[in-house]
């Protein structure tokens, strides 16, 4: 693989970490953190919002983002043919 | 069936399974022994990530710390689950393509220098022996309690279980036991929490459950909590008017972020589940492996905050103004009709992990706010096989009658209760009087969850003496740069490895350092500070050089290592605190210093050498893992 290629594909690569790591802070810190007094005013079926989040919430949305991680990962491997 | 032949039975089977498994599995190579010849299945090796992962301190005490204090032990939920996004995307399928067998192995090579390598294999030592040690208490815990042997006995039965597996089958060995015991593990956790769903909320799914509204009503000392009202408002409301802040009201948010931030970088640094990565064939597997093993965790940490919320209700529904000699009589019932046996009480009572004094002489339990008994953590000194008229075992610490103060915030109750957080989880289903093969499965399900992660640390810690020290250290070939030890020999080295490193915990186990639980927690710290920034700067700063990397190392685990030290141990005040930061969450602080140090070190330092840079450059290309493996 040429230099220029290989640079292309670990910008590719970072970029789609930095977006989805993102998303991870903002269900754990943000929603379970740094705002769950705000989302805790919030309430479904007697469970407060922000507490639901830190309880559970941001744990289900982790193990989406593993597995958009591989399936995006997937795609550019095989854009610039590095899969197995 | 009787309880106690039903938990023979059920750990029993579980034992003949893992022995039936190592003799299946032996290692024949060190490949086998360090990376189980690295041909694992993604999702195989994602059960026995979790298996690995969930120690005992997450099976037995994780929902019962978040029993007691609410929303803040969150951080655990988030801080052990939201790691394996950063391992996922920032470590394992790196780690995965540079191909070899152990943490030290990448440290030595990224960085050309076996001062690094050596300082990483103290590091990996010193973590994971702090952490075993746990775990080997938490064996003879279960052992003592459930198959009424001596705990030491019971440490040493564990010892032999584990000298088979690992010794005989090396990471082969445990990756298929972990297998094995994730399952024992899961259904060991989650049948009693539907069980408790159903009886609580009358929901199927434990996790649905929180949503539940009460199937009973229940008096907390103070009033009635209808049946029918939203579990999470009952217990609020239950717990407030006994003095305690709302379970769902969040208290020092900055801890919790620093904790939570400890323990997620914390686990993603951990040596034992970094290298369960290296034994999947390629780096896709490395990633999709990432994501089953939180699946598989996931399951039980959302059943987890719901085992809690539902622990909490059941202790005080049962136990609140009950009259102690009836109760552990069993001749007591709920409004409903339904059984409430107090034998658990009696039984845990023995084993010093509850306990009760009557403060105002009515023979009546009364939970509340605040310690019953004297002392800086209020923990009961019991007197040696005595037990009162009533039936309690005698005390010596206990308060004595109730003061206004405590009578005025706790509605007129007082608190003559003490209850050990790590009873919750195995007293549950003893507490909910559910049926007996229900408990006689948690008892084997502890059992799977301390053993499977005591092994994955006896191998880490096995390797990097046999792999890293004696084969790339002391036995290294000065011209070729090579391992001088024959595979024979080195395999060798490496069960004698373990067997030492057996022999240390078990001593470990019987002789805990009395603060063996902290230690646990600052285990994180230090692998956060230590580990997680020199392996993430030497996959994404290609400018990271030895002289930053081991600055860097130092610096993180001096500094947290020193604090935790201070505070904790030398009886620093807590007034004294750097921004307020408890010694639980400091390796945040840490992990930030080893980062600006290694920086600014590397910056003023030679880069490094050619062949250094073609390593990184390697290793974020995904393709050629499969043939990366043998040197």
């Amino acid at each position: 693989m040429s230099p220029e290629k290989a640079q292309a594909y670990w910008k590719e690569n970072i970029t789609t970490i930095l977006k989805l790591l993102v998303v991870w802070f903002a269900v754990s810190f943000g929603c379970g953190i740094i705002f769950i007094n705000e989302l805790n005013t919030i309430e479904i079926s007697g469970i407060k919002l922000g507490f639901w989040f830190a309880q559970q919430g941001a744990i289900y949305v982790f193990v989406i983002l593993i597995f958009v991680y591989v399936r995006a990962m997937t795609k550019i491997d095989e854009k610039y043919g590095v899969n197995e | 069936m009787e309880l106690q032949s039903l938990i023979y039975l059920f750990v029993g089977i579980s034992f003949a399974i893992y022995i039936g498994i190592a003799l299946w599995a032996k290692a024949g190579s060190t490949k086998d022994f360090y990376v189980a010849g690295g041909g694992v299945h993604p999702v195989a090796n994602g059960m026995a990530t979790a298996a690995d992962w969930m120690s005992a301190a997450s099976f037995i005490s994780m929902a019962g710390i978040i029993a007691f204090i609410g929303s803040d032990a969150s951080a655990y939920l988030m801080g052990w689950t939201g790691g394996y996004v950063l391992l996922a995307m920032l470590l394992a399928p790196y780690l995965r393509k540079f191909g070899k067998f152990t943490v030290p192995d990448f440290v030595g090579d990224r960085y050309y220098s076996d001062v690094a390598r050596t300082v990483a294999v103290i590091a990996v030592i010193f973590v994971s022996f702090t952490y075993v040690a746990g775990q080997m208490r938490g064996v003879g815990i279960v052992f003592s309690r459930f198959l009424q042997v001596d705990v030491n006995t019971g440490v040493i039965i564990g010892m032999v279980i584990v000298f088979f597996y690992s010794v005989l089958g090396g990471m082969k060995g445990i990756t298929y036991t972990q297998v094995a015991q994730y399952v024992v593990m899961i259904f060991a956790y989650t049948i009693p929490a539907i069980f408790l769903s159903l009886q609580v909320t009358d929901t199927f799914l434990p996790q649905l459950g929180i949503f539940g509204q009460t199937t009973f009503a229940f008096d907390n000392g103070v009033r009635v909590i209808p049946e029918g009202t939203y579990l999470l408002h009952a217990l609020d409301s239950a717990i407030t008017d006994l003095g305690f802040t709302a379970y769902t009201e969040p208290g020092n948010l900055w801890n919790m972020f620093m904790l939570t931030t400890a323990l997620m970088l914390g686990t993603a640094g951990l040596p034992h589940v970094i290298v369960r990565f290296f034994t999947v064939p390629t780096v896709k597997d490395a990633r999709v492996s990432a994501g089953w093993a939180l699946v598989f965790i996931a399951i039980m940490y959302t059943s987890a905050s719901a085992v809690a919320a539902f622990a909490r209700v059941n202790l005080i529904k049962n136990v609140q103004n009950v009259d102690y000699k009836a109760f552990v009589n069993g001749e007591l019932s709920h409004s409903d009709g339904t059984k409430n046996d107090g034998n658990w009480f009696k039984t845990w009572e023995q084993g010093g992990l509850i306990a009760w004094t009557d403060r105002n002489g009515d023979g009546k339990i009364q939970y509340a706010s605040g310690t019953a008994f004297d002392g800086p953590k209020g923990k009961p000194q019991f007197v040696e096989d005595e037990r009162s008229e009533v039936g309690n075992r005698v005390t010596t610490n206990g308060k004595g009658a109730p003061t206004q103060e405590e009578l005025a915030k706790n509605n007129g109750l007082h608190n003559e209760l003490y209850v050990d957080r790590d009873i919750m989880v195995l007293a549950n289903p003893e507490i909910a009087n559910l049926p007996n093969w229900v408990i006689a499965f948690i008892a084997a399900g502890g059992l799977a969850a301390a053993l499977s992660t005591a092994a994955g640390l006896l191998l880490v810690i096995a390797s990097a003496i046999s792999h890293d020290l004696m084969g790339q250290v002391i036995f290294k070939d000065k011209e070729t740069g090579k391992s001088k030890l024959t595979e024979k020999s080195e395999l060798m080295w490496a069960r004698i490895a373990a067997i030492a490193a057996i022999c240390v915990a078990g001593y470990l186990g019987i002789n805990p350092p009395g603060f063996v639980a902290q230690v646990v927690a600052f285990a994180f710290g230090l692998a956060a500070a230590a580990f997680f920034p020199t392996i993430i700067l030497g996959i994404f700063d290609k400018r990271m050089n030895k002289e930053g990397a081991i600055a860097g190392i130092l610096t993180g685990l001096i500094f947290t290592f020193g604090y935790i030290i201070y505070f904790v141990f030398l009886g620093g005040d807590k007034a004294d605190y750097f921004l307020g930061i408890a010694p639980t969450g400091i390796g945040t602080v840490g992990t930030l210093l080893h980062l600006i140090v290694a920086f600014i070190v590397s910056r003023m330092t030679p880069e490094p050498p050619a062949h250094v840079q073609e390593i990184v450059e390697n290793i974020r290309i995904p393709s050629g893992a499969g043939e990366a493996h043998d040197h």
